[in-house]
């Protein structure tokens, strides 16, 4: 069988098989004679699609390397609470719109989810791209209160805080945002300081790294001489990280590594971060499986409240009943589980019956695991 | 949703704005968090924002790397 | 108390478990039971039937109109049948411009034309305001068979092959649906397979147009029938070019996306080169490729699997849930 010949992309090079293959050599050769199976994780859900997409588990596996997901799926970890608070929002006023990203309204609570939910008259939920849009649906519905709810990490965060800001400076008055804002170097050593998963190193994201540069995960290194390297999304992005650390565990020497250079500075991005620094504060925040981490939400600055649609609104962000008790999200987001391990996974928890967000998102361990891997363990 | 490959700018607007191409699809981004951009720059575009520009000498750096890799070999 | 979701019209596991679970057992006939695209009847007749919603109602590359007529033809053709005659029942919302009902009538009977079919039938339906979107349409088509569909005899080697790359009519309709703030030059497939009857005396063992739930849940359908895992090479399933572009920008799976003019054959290992010559001759299926074949050596049976352009082996599950819009 003769392969079509594809026309040249931009990315075909780091999808290539022999680029792979040259990569995953690479690694094994410095696996060999090791008595156990590195054990990485790789903390962005980005990074998990194209391990799954790409078919790399496998064979990252055979070459001495095991991938554990972490926690980098905001829809994933964003609690329960900010949907319920939305739902009851919807449900007992007129007039609002809740613009917000498509998987969050799949996300499955105690009280439905937002997809499922039967907004109060003249209210509704819109799925939007960008928060801009939700700022455009705030102009041209005057008559309503739109509420942004967006879910995101540092990749993310700078947009939200630019347009708060223009509908502040446009002055806007009937757009607010309800921020599940999350930061990453926090979680990440909540999850070293916890101590209860083994990690020989980890895979940074690479575009949350665009935003907050290198330095960011220094304390890693230096602090719980832990490799780690910055890597992009495609199938060769990530194994020359993952060959990156893998050399660093060798020699013992931990670091921070670039391998997406080409993408993310060492300073990061500064008119981003600058514009997180004067719209936002760090608070400590509740992470669905990791907890409560110090330092680790982002929100409004007090000067901003009257686009903050917690004190617009009054919303009750506090946990309620937990739903299904024996959804182990958690655990799998904390890398303690494997998706194919949790007792509900395939028969009673899939795609189409989601118990738990890692089911639902596009970035969650447990879709992916359902979507891409073998069907062994399923049903 | 951190997805977001590289994409070429083909248009810049007075408002900060412009168009982003990929092999015929083109995106409306907002160049706010990435001054400096110009027609022709290679940008990583998320949730409608460009926040990255893509530096072609690393990429060929990065190129050149991939090549001496596979020939080196097979590990064993 | 439990619902009808959107999802159990989408083509995916939902509707699969509905139909297994509601709809056979119900109406049980031998006719009913072999779920092909057509029902196969006595004295070489097939009967097929579909009904179109899609929104928006015109999009790049067709309307509704081309889509009812195609998607019906595309039904009988894949079962083996020649299409003969049409039935047309429309069911109009009030209010809807008669110059809009007038551009669909037309592009009917322009498709109908093409395809060689006479609408023998019809029913037309009007209700009040808000209780349709528009205009939907039903038609059920009836053929003879020319050819006939053999599961039971594919084996390990036989080939299989699309008719030109997938993807676009899901993607044009998605593109014309919401505000990706997107602009592409992706046009839907949105067209008629007439041109593959005669493939059915050349070797061909099956065909499945490739609807919703894209190349990826008929591979998977295909793989569970038959009882051999089939194996494709994600270099080999021809892409557009506009199309590559557009769902890296939106992270969608190209294997997943509908088209409505492309289909999936199987043929026998010998006759699969010559199969796919016949078909670069012509215009609606020059882009035609042989993607991949049966298997007994990799993966387990029923299994659908993908090799990736990096080398990897992926499995190709039926759609499942996910935020669709409409699209036929």
């Amino acid at each position: 069988m003769t392969p079509r010949k594809p026309s040249k992309e931009p990315f075909s090079d780091w999808r290539s098989g022999s680029t792979v293959k040259g990569i995953l050599e690479a690694i094994r050769r410095e696996t060999r004679g090791l008595d156990r199976p590195l054990r990485i994780m790789e903390v962005c859900g980005t990074h998990t699609m194209t391990l799954y997409r790409s078919g790399l588990k496998p064979l990252l596996r055979e070459a001495g390397v095991v991938m554990i997901s972490g926690p980098g799926c905001p829809v994933c970890i964003t609690p329960d609470y900010y949907h319920e608070a939305i739902i009851d929002l919807v449900t007992s006023n007129n007039n609002i719109l809740i613009a917000t990203f498509g998987d969050l309204t799949r996300v499955p609570t105690a009280r439905g989810s937002l997809q499922t939910t039967v907004p109060s008259a003249g209210s509704e939920i819109r799925i939007v791209y960008s928060p801009e849009e939700a700022l455009e649906l705030a102009q041209k519905n005057p008559g309503k209160e739109v509420i942004f709810f967006g879910a995101g990490f540092e990749t993310t965060i700078p947009a939200i805080a630019f347009t708060v800001k223009r509908a502040a400076s446009e002055n806007l008055k009937n757009f607010s945002l309800l921020a599940a804002l999350w930061l990453i170097p926090p979680a990440l050593k909540a999850i070293l300081q916890s101590g209860q998963v083994a990690i020989d190193g980890f895979i940074y994201p690479g575009h949350v790294s665009v935003i907050i540069g290198q330095q960011a995960y220094r304390f890693v290194a230096e602090e719980f001489r832990t490799p780690g390297a910055i890597a992009g999304f495609e199938p060769a992005d990530v194994l020359l990280g993952i060959l990156s650390v893998v050399r660093q565990i060798k020699q013992g020497r931990p670091e921070v590594a670039n391998e997406y250079r080409r993408v993310v500075q060492v300073e990061g991005n500064p008119v981003a971060l600058a514009l997180m620094a004067e719209m936002l504060e760090p608070y400590h925040a509740d992470w669905r499986g990791l907890g409560h981490i110090k330092n680790s939400g982002l929100r409004l600055k007090p000067c901003w409240q009257a686009l903050d649609a917690v004190r617009k609104f009054d919303l009750a962000l506090q946990p309620g009943k937990s739903l299904q008790s024996s959804c182990r999200c958690g655990e799998v987001l904390k890398g303690l589980l494997e998706p194919v391990d949790c007792p509900l996974f395939g028969r009673v928890c899939n795609p189409d019956h989601p118990l738990g967000p890692c089911m639902v998102s596009y970035e969650g361990a447990c879709l992916i695991e359902y979507k891409y891997s073998s069907g062994a363990k399923k049903k | 949703m951190c997805l977001a490959v590289p994409g070429k700018v083909v248009s810049l607007e007075s408002n900060g704005t412009g168009k982003v191409d990929y092999l015929g699809t083109t995106v409306l981004a907002n160049f706010s968090l990435l001054p400096g951009v110009k027609v022709g720059d290679w940008v990583i575009v998320h949730a409608g924002f460009a926040i990255s520009r893509l530096d072609q000498k690393e990429a060929r750096r990065t190129l050149k790397l991939f090549k001496e890799l596979e020939k080196l070999g097979p590990a064993d | 108390m439990k619902k009808v979701s959107l999802e159990m019209g989408s083509g995916g596991r939902l509707m699969q478990e509905f139909i297994n679970e509601k709809l056979l057992p119900l109406f049980k006939n031998p006719y009913l039971k072999v779920l092909h695209d057509s029902a196969l009847l006595p004295d070489s007749l097939a009967l097929t039937t579909d009904s179109y919603t899609v929104d928006p109602i015109f999009f790049p590359g067709g309307d509704i109109g081309t889509l009812s007529v195609n998607g019906t033809v595309n039904d009988l053709v894949v079962s083996g049948a020649r299409p003969e005659y049409l039935s047309l029942a429309l069911i109009i919302e009030e209010g809807l411009e008669m110059e809009i009902l007038e551009k669909i009538l037309a592009s009917i009977k322009r498709t109908a034309s093409r395809n060689r079919v006479k609408i023998v039938t019809g029913d037309t339906k009007v209700v009040p305001r808000g209780q349709a979107d528009k205009i939907y349409i039903n038609t059920a088509g009836i053929g003879h068979l020319v050819g006939r569909p053999r599961p039971e005899k594919i084996k390990p080697g036989d080939r299989l092959l699309v008719t030109g790359p997938v993807g676009e009519h899901g993607l044009a309709i998605m593109l014309a649906r919401n505000n990706f703030r997107m602009s592409s030059r992706v046009r839907s497939d949105c067209g008629p397979l007439l041109f593959l009857l005669p493939l059915w005396k050349k070797g061909v063992l099956w065909m499945r147009d490739i609807t919703r739930g894209g190349l990826a849940t008929v591979l998977s359908e295909l793989a569970g029938k038959i009882g051999f895992p089939v194996l494709v090479e994600e270099e080999a399933i021809p892409v557009s070019r506009a199309l590559k572009g557009a769902i890296e920008i939106l992270g969608i799976d190209p294997l997943y996306l509908a088209c409505e003019g492309r289909a999936l054959i199987v043929v026998k290992e010998s006759e699969a080169k010559r199969v796919l010559n016949i078909l670069k001759k012509q215009a609606p299926s020059r882009q035609a490729a042989i993607i991949g074949e049966v298997q007994d050596r990799i993966g387990r049976k029923g299994e659908a699997l993908l090799r990736t352009s990096s080398g990897g082996l992926r499995l190709l599950e039926p759609l499942t849930s996910e935020l669709l819009p409409r699209i036929c």
